[in-house]
């Protein structure tokens, strides 16, 4: 027995990989570089001088980079170095595209036209941007470990469930309740928080049931089929999210929640009849919905035919708009704020703002972007396979998969892919809780992360190794 | 856990892939369809974003650009007396699209034409805006003008080609409508549209080219030149052996009228046509049968659904008939249909020698900086008859307004020659005859002009309306115009 052996096959060794700030510390030049070229280019092209407010947004995104940066080294110093680079320039782009829509001499008539002051969108998604940097310090200084949200289980599933009901009590807008309207304070939307909520919930209540769940199930037709009572669970957050659907109307969330709910069942127990099983009674109940249900339906019928509002003129013209936008970017786009993508009208810069990358950027543009998000998703999800621990492991997975399913449900809906939802691009869409609550799922998967590369601490001496010591003479 | 993750990992990846995978789809493969789709305002926006180019008549430019506060459409279309010009122009509008030459020509007219890719490109290195081409036209303002004022409060049209060329003189059609107060995206032009579309004397079709009537005796010219052409009668004086009363072919001793008591009885070609004999063209009809008619009928453009000038023009019938029919058809009648431009068309053959030519109203496109782009070549569409059988009907129609039904069309000094028509239409023809005229004027360097004029209803007395008083003094007016400006 050499100990040479036994040093060189154990996993957790005490060298560790490198942590790799300075990696990223150089892509967030990049990060930041990149969108103060853009936001130059559009003031540029709308006027032919640089933007007065120039140096004010560089050095607001710097800033925050700078900040993020900081906290990453010294409280989660083996965190994955491409997170937080990738979430900056998603940000920084997405304020460009916010504020380039901001100076749409179109948009302003619109809203003038229709009885309400146009407003610039800019500055408060810059200062919502900051809050969630804040949030993002927090979690990496107060999370010392992501094992600890293990303890609240099940609270987080009474938090969850609360900000999932709570909207169907407010009013709604254009037809989806998804917001809580505080007075005075402006409107928050819940489901994007309950998003990492209850993937908190799922990964901590699959860990405990996982074995239930995987191994008391018979076999039929090469399928291991689950118990009667096993099926509950699934059936529960099944219902859950078609009353979602049907109450609030939000096709969005409710596919996000179940379809994160199914991934992360899978990973648990690693039962592919779970998959089969989810994807019947998703399909079954989106069916059934989005022939009942009048809101869903017409949203169903504008994706069918985006083009009949012209001859009809029933419906909204978003969507064929949202086309239009895509189509006439063509291969290389007609550059930073030189498109018409702000013809789409309403919701140009939340819902449907990705078809302004998709016309100004063209379809290099809108691949790279696409392929930003990829990678994170790529980040994430090989965080959770670097995981030492099953909770880890599915709270990450959970939160990558329900971040791809969120981003292929927005773009896929405004290039026509599937029908329309109402959620919002992560990191690029005009609102204050979804970036909040993106740069808080960032902030997450990069203490998981940084608790899976972390080298382990040198292994206490051993007695029986004392024991067994030569005795020096 | 790290099987399933692994699977997570492609599955994450196959929903980015089918967001890349559809983005190449919206943004290459349908982008072109996307970026020209009728209804994507960027296609408006980007045509109004600069003056477009003019269309001319004479050297003058008959449209215009003016700038607007709209933040769509910096530019919007002018027309100069555009009643006058609808016919030609048809219109450019930032909101209801746009028509005719404006449609056609538009890539000129915009500057986007792959031919003023070298101009566009010294423009940009020079720092000039882009620019649009300039249509100029076939059109002669004074015959134009004629045209227009000869039609007057009446509804009705009026073609007039250089038989030598083809070129289309004038086109005029009323009632008609002003271009410049629908081209524009305000509420004025949507009220104008709006009633534009209602309006029960369809001022916006273009009567010239558009709308077919039936042609009535001036069809007549058709007939005789079948009946030469395949040999019926060796000569115009040869008496045609016709009886009075004719009847119709395969009916129950059906009569074929004629208008009035008038010699009809075995008159011969020329007096027929002199005096509009119904029942000697009804017999030739009969006599030739509905093929050798419509074989004639066709050399002259009917049946032609693509008479493109380059606006086109609606389809001149002769149709595939039975024997009643079709001798009702010889003298312009039954289903038998033609535009002004067709009668024009038959007018022109005969006046040319019997050489028809293609017609057409474009004569260049021009770049921004005068270099002709595109130059149109006269060309011929057929030869309907012989030279020798062509003179003949010159000869006839001579006679017809020497001393026949188009003695008001004479012009002193010209040889002019015409034919009159009065077309029955309705149900068991009750309502207002349509009047025509054609007829075309001769110098010694052949005929420069041939113009066929119809006039749809009039307050006139129904037995008072014959072509030779309502139409002809229109077409007069047209050849004197043409033949002042040819001096």
């Amino acid at each position: 027995m050499s100990s040479a052996t036994t040093t060189a096959t154990t996993t957790i060794s005490t060298v560790g990989p490198p942590s790799r700030r300075n990696t990223e510390l150089a892509l967030l030049v990049f990060a930041v570089v990149i969108p103060c070229f853009a936001y130059a280019n559009v003031g540029l092209a709308l006027s032919d001088e640089m933007p007065s407010g120039m140096l004010g947004y560089g050095v607001g995104l710097g800033l925050l980079a700078g900040v993020g940066h900081l906290v990453v080294r010294k409280f989660a110093p083996y965190a994955d170095p491409l997170l937080l680079p990738l979430a900056t320039l998603l940000n920084g782009l997405g304020l460009v595209l916010i504020w380039r829509l901001d100076q749409s001499e179109r948009l302003a008539r619109t809203a003038k036209f229709q009885g309400f002051t146009f407003q610039a969108s800019a500055p408060n998604q810059l200062l919502f941007s900051a809050i969630a940097i804040a949030l993002f310090v927090a979690v990496l200084v107060f999370l010392k470990d992501h094992r600890i949200l293990q303890r609240y289980t099940y609270i987080s599933m009474v938090v969850a469930l609360i900000l999932l009901v709570a909207p169907i009590f407010f009013p709604g807008k254009n037809g989806a309740k998804i917001w809580i309207v505080i007075p005075g304070l402006g409107s928050i939307q819940p489901g994007e928080f309950a998003k990492i909520i209850l993937a908190v919930f799922f990964a901590g209540y699959l860990m405990v049931k996982r074995d239930a769940l995987a191994l008391a199930s018979r076999r039929f037709m090469g399928l291991y089929l689950p118990r009667g009572r096993d099926l509950g669970p699934i059936i529960v957050v099944w219902v859950l999210s078609l009353l979602i659907l049907v109450f609030e109307t939000d096709l969005g969330t409710s596919l996000l929640f179940f379809g994160m709910f199914v991934v992360m069942l899978y990973v648990a127990t690693e039962r592919t009849s779970w998959i089969v099983f989810g994807l019947l009674m998703s399909a079954g109940g989106a069916a059934v919905v989005g022939t009942f249900e009048p809101h869903v339906h017409v949203r169903v019928m504008a994706w069918l035919h985006p083009f009949d509002v012209f001859t009809t003129g029933q419906g909204t013209e978003q969507i064929a708009q949202s086309l239009f936008a895509f189509g006439s970017g063509g291969v290389f786009g007609t550059g930073w704020g030189q498109g018409h993508s702000d013809l789409i009208s309403f919701a140009a810069n939340s819902d449907f703002i990705f078809a302004t990358v998709g016309e100004e950027l063209g379809l290099a543009g809108t691949m790279a972007m696409l392929l930003v998000y990829g990678l994170i998703v790529e980040r994430g999800v090989r965080t959770a396979l670097a995981a030492r621990d099953p909770f880890g492991k599915l709270l990450a997975v959970g939160l990558s998969a329900a971040f791809a399913i969120q981003v292929f449900v927005v773009a896929g809906g405004v290039m026509g892919l599937i029908p329309m939802t109402g959620m919002t691009m992560p990191f690029l869409a005009q609102g204050g809780s979804s970036v909040i609550a993106n740069w808080a799922l960032i902030a997450i998967l990069m203490k998981i992360s940084d608790t899976a590369r972390r080298p382990a601490p040198a292994p206490a001496p051993s007695p029986d190794a004392e024991m067994t010591q030569v005795v020096r003479p | 856990m790290n099987k399933p993750l692994r699977r997570i990992a492609i599955f994450c990846g196959l929903l980015v892939l089918a967001l890349l995978v559809r983005d190449n789809w919206v943004q290459f493969v349908q982008a072109d369809e996307l970026k020209n789709h009728k209804k994507n305002r960027r296609v408006q926006i980007a045509t109004y974003s600069k003056p477009r180019g003019d269309i001319i008549v004479d050297g003058q430019r008959i449209t215009g650009s003016t700038k607007t506060d709209s933040i769509d459409f910096k530019y919007k279309r002018t027309y100069k007396n555009g009643p006058m010009w609808a016919p030609v122009t048809s219109y450019a509008s930032q909101v209801f699209g746009s028509r005719g030459i404006e449609a056609l020509e538009d890539k000129i007219l915009t500057g986007e034409d792959d031919r003023l890719f070298f101009n566009r490109t010294i423009d940009m290195v020079t720092g000039k805006g882009k620019k649009g081409g300039d249509v100029v036209t076939t059109l002669n303002a004074k015959a134009q003008e004629a045209a227009f004022k000869g039609l007057g409060d009446k509804k009705g049209a009026v073609a007039a080609l250089d038989p030598r060329t083809g070129k289309i003189l004038a086109l005029a059609s009323t009632p008609s409508y002003d271009p410049s107060k629908i081209a524009g995206s305000s509420k004025e032009d949507e009220k104008e549209w709006k009633r534009l579309l209602a309006d029960k004397d369809k001022a916006m079709l273009n009567r010239a080219l558009q709308e077919s009537y039936p042609p009535g005796s001036t069809f007549k010219l058709v007939t005789a030149s079948a009946a030469l052409e395949n040999g019926l009668y060796s000569g115009i004086d040869e008496p045609t052996k016709s009886p009075l009363p004719y009847y119709l072919p395969d009916t129950n001793k059906q009569p074929l009228n004629n208008e009035g008591d008038i010699p009809c009885k075995n008159a011969t070609l020329r007096e027929a046509l002199r005096v509009s004999c119904n029942t000697v063209f009804g017999k030739i009809s009969a006599d030739l049968g509905n093929k050798k008619m419509k074989e004639e009928a066709e050399k002259f453009g009917f049946n032609d659904p693509k008479v493109d000038t380059p606006t086109r023009a609606a389809e001149s019938k002769y149709p595939k008939d039975n024997r009643p029919q079709n001798a009702m058809a010889g003298i312009g009648q039954a289903s038998n249909t033609a535009t002004p431009l067709q009668m024009a068309m038959v007018t022109s053959a005969i006046a040319n020698n019997g050489k028809l030519m293609q017609p057409y109203m474009v004569d260049k496109l021009r770049a921004p900086n005068l270099n002709v782009i595109e130059q149109t070549e006269p060309k011929e569409y057929s030869r309907p008859l012989s030279s020798s059988n062509a003179q003949k009907l010159q000869d006839m129609m001579e006679t017809v307004v020497e001393k026949g039904t188009g003695t008001m069309a004479q012009i002193d000094g010209v040889k002019v020659g015409g034919k009159t028509g009065t077309a029955q239409h309705g149900e068991n023809n009750k309502a207002n005859p349509y009047a025509w005229f054609v007829s075309y004027a001769k110098t010694d360097k052949g005929s420069p002009v041939a113009v066929a004029c119809v006039i749809e209803s009039s307050d006139t007395l129904r037995d008072d309306i014959a072509g030779g008083k309502l139409a002809a003094p229109v077409a007069k007016a047209v050849m004197e115009a043409v033949l002042k400006t040819a001096k």
